[in-house]
């Protein structure tokens, strides 16, 4: 999912003695590979998830992990499970989603992968990892808000490759935090082209389909090629670590629209939503993939907050063959709406 | 005198329009497309170039539609533009103050809701053709009805059927059933208006404040059987322009007009050679589809690509 993959094989080659394979990237034989062995109606992630495992295991892959949860995701790794054993794959599945993730769990199975799996090297090894999401999330943030006036095409992309290449290199906390720093510095000194009431555009919705520009046909690139700063908050920090913190508060601030939380992200979307409003935002994009469940719940509420504050809000439902032409389309009409009302 | 050209090349009709400064329309045309943009475009501009006085010069093409962005470079149009900006604007430039655009074409349909002039919100199908023209004239096809006789035919119905509104495949087996157990044809014809306007209502204009002024157009609107069902569902006047079905080729002349340099149109295309081949790339797992685009045997452009490998030059 996006670039995600370099902490966590930085924590899992650092923990256990195997040997790591990274899935090749997405590409559109994956959601081929995912779709043709996936129940039709299943949601898009579960598809692209499944071909990577395919992919993965043609590779040469003995031992999966699967992590995640929330929605209809927590009885994915079973079905997968059950899917890439019928078509005779050997491997073995850590599954950390179903049944409760607690450490004592956890241990047992890396204790499995290595015999000589040390607990304390773990945590350390877990807290370079958090950090190292910690820091990417923060960059990225910073990117979305200014890679659509960049001077020179492609400096941000590059510079943040450099920096990822040195963040999967570094073995202790202190030393990420120099470089973490000494890039974002690099980032600010990058060459922008910004003016002071540029557009603004935030992007909510369902994760998956978020984190991962190859299932949203790219969409945060082609609004960037708009000149429009870009707001997400959904990332993998949010996920892990300040997922229960937000939907507390979305419950608070947002009163008057829900009185119990929602499955997955969806009360956190709300409060986004009514944060985007309030903070006057030009437009709002909601995305998620087709038969998300816990979204499809949202859309009514986003849809009032947005009409109560009369910010223009669009919807994109993406599945494993959306015709990129009707999206682009409909990505060129939203920016001309919110150009148009400017003026 | 100037004059700019605006085309709207949908999947069904292609429309074109010239306009003089003031935003007149001085000769218009409406064909069919046929499957094949290209002709379609080179017929068109012809029968328009014919009734096109020796006096103008042609200061500016403006494309939108589906095959807008094939077009405007064959044409080396000045404006290619969606069409939900083309509709409103060239609705604007005739109803200053509407504030409901219901727009239903032949794969497509949409709203767009305008205040003082300006978009505010639109919304356009997203699954399926269900509730647009291509689904009115296939089953015009299969009644055996001429499409130009389906709304008439509607206006003597007293009884509509009941059709399910929500996707083409029921609708047609729902409406086999109807005529199977002996509905008489016109009520058959008003129950298939009446689910274009409910499916209408309930996909595109979900959620959306329809206010009055409402104005439907596009290739449907010249059907008076939605029409009807349209006003008396809403409860409200809906406007039909006597051009409604030209409304995006306006609006995109008028987007040219306001973009146009000094650069002067020629519009002998007729000898022009266009062609597009498609070849697989097979680079990476992507498989990408490159199109490579060619006038007069000369590579203008290349789409398709999602990374450096073919690039132009």
């Amino acid at each position: 999912m996006g670039n995600y993959y370099i902490p966590a094989k930085y924590l899992l080659s650092h923990i256990v003695d195997a040997d790591i394979i990274i899935p090749p990237f997405i590409t559109a034989k994956t959601i081929e590979l995912g779709s043709k062995y996936s129940p039709d109606f299943v949601c898009t992630p579960f598809k692209y998830t499944l071909g990577t495992m395919i992919e993965s295991l043609e590779q040469g892959a003995s031992i999966l992990i699967q992590f995640g949860g929330g929605c209809r995701y927590g009885y994915y790794s079973e079905l997968q499970e059950q899917i890439l054993k019928e078509l005779g794959y050997k491997f073995e599945l850590l599954n950390l989603v179903s049944g409760k993730a607690n450490i004592k769990r956890i241990y047992k199975m890396i204790k499995r992968i290595d015999k000589k799996f040390n607990i304390f090297k773990g945590l350390y090894h877990l807290y370079i990892a958090k950090n190292m999401v910690k820091y990417m999330d923060r960059v990225d943030d910073y990117i979305r808000k200014n890679v659509g006036f960049e001077v020179n095409k492609n400096s941000f992309d590059n510079l943040n490759k450099e920096m990822l290449d040195k963040f999967s290199k570094v073995n202790n906390p202190i030393s990420l935090y120099i470089l973490y720093k000494k890039y974002f510095h690099k980032f600010k000194k990058l060459k922008i082209n910004k003016p002071k009431n540029c557009l603004k555009v935030g992007v909510i919705g369902e994760l998956y389909t978020l984190m991962e520009p190859f299932s949203n046909y790219y969409l945060e690139k082609e609004l960037a090629s708009y000149n429009i700063e870009i707001k997400r908050f959904t990332n993998v920090n949010y996920l892990l670590f300040k997922n229960k913190k937000t939907i507390k508060k979305a419950l608070r601030k947002s009163k008057k629209y829900m009185k119990y939380k929602m499955c997955a992200d969806a009360s956190s979307n709300i409060y986004w939503t009514k944060y985007l409003c309030n903070k006057k935002y030009d437009g709002i994009i909601h995305i998620k993939s087709s038969f998300c469940t816990p979204e499809i719940g949202s859309m009514p509420i986003i849809d009032k907050i947005a009409n109560n504050y009369n910010v223009p809000i669009i919807y994109f439902s993406f599945d494993a063959n959306t015709s990129e032409v009707g999206i682009k389309t409909r990505l060129e009409a939203f920016y001309d709406m919110i150009e148009m009302r400017r003026q | 005198m100037n004059c700019y050209l605006g085309i709207d090349i949908g999947s069904i009709s292609t429309k074109g329009v010239i306009i003089d400064d003031n935003n007149k329309i001085i000769t218009s045309s409406y064909i069919w497309t046929e499957g094949n943009p290209v002709n379609s475009v080179k017929k068109l501009i012809n029968i328009l170039k014919n009734n096109l006085d020796k006096k103008y010069v042609v200061k500016g093409i403006g494309t939108t539609g589906s095959a807008r962005k094939l077009i405007g470079l064959l044409l080396d149009a000045n404006v290619v533009k969606n069409e939900i900006m083309a509709h409103a604007i060239g609705t604007l430039s005739i109803y200053p103050d509407v504030k409901t655009i219901l727009e239903i074409g032949g794969q497509d349909s949409k709203i767009i809701l305008l205040n003082n002039g300006i978009i505010t919100d639109y919304a356009m199908n997203t699954l399926c053709a269900a509730g647009t023209g291509s689904f009115l004239s296939s089953q015009a096809k299969r009644l055996n009805i001429n499409i130009e006789d389906f709304g008439p035919l509607a206006l003597k119905s007293n009884n509509p059927v009941k059709i399910a509104a929500r996707c083409t495949v029921f609708a047609e087996s729902d409406l086999i059933h109807k005529a199977q157990v002996g509905y008489k044809k016109e009520d058959i014809v008003a129950g298939l208006c009446k689910s274009i306007v409910l499916n209408y209502l309930n996909n595109v204009g979900k959620g959306k404040k329809i206010k009055s002024p409402v104005i439907f157009q596009g290739g449907v609107s010249k059907n008076l059987g939605v029409l009807k069902y349209f006003k008396e569902i809403l409860n409200t006047d809906v406007i039909v322009d006597s051009n409604s079905h030209l409304m995006g080729a306006l609006g995109i002349a008028i987007l040219s007009k306001k973009n146009s340099s000094n650069k002067i149109y020629d519009l002998n295309i007729q000898d022009v050679s266009f062609d597009t081949k498609a070849v697989d790339c097979g680079g990476c797992s992507n498989n990408c589809e490159i199109l490579r685009i060619y006038k007069n045997n000369k590579l203008i452009d290349i789409w398709g690509n999602r990374c450096d490998k073919y690039i132009k030059n």
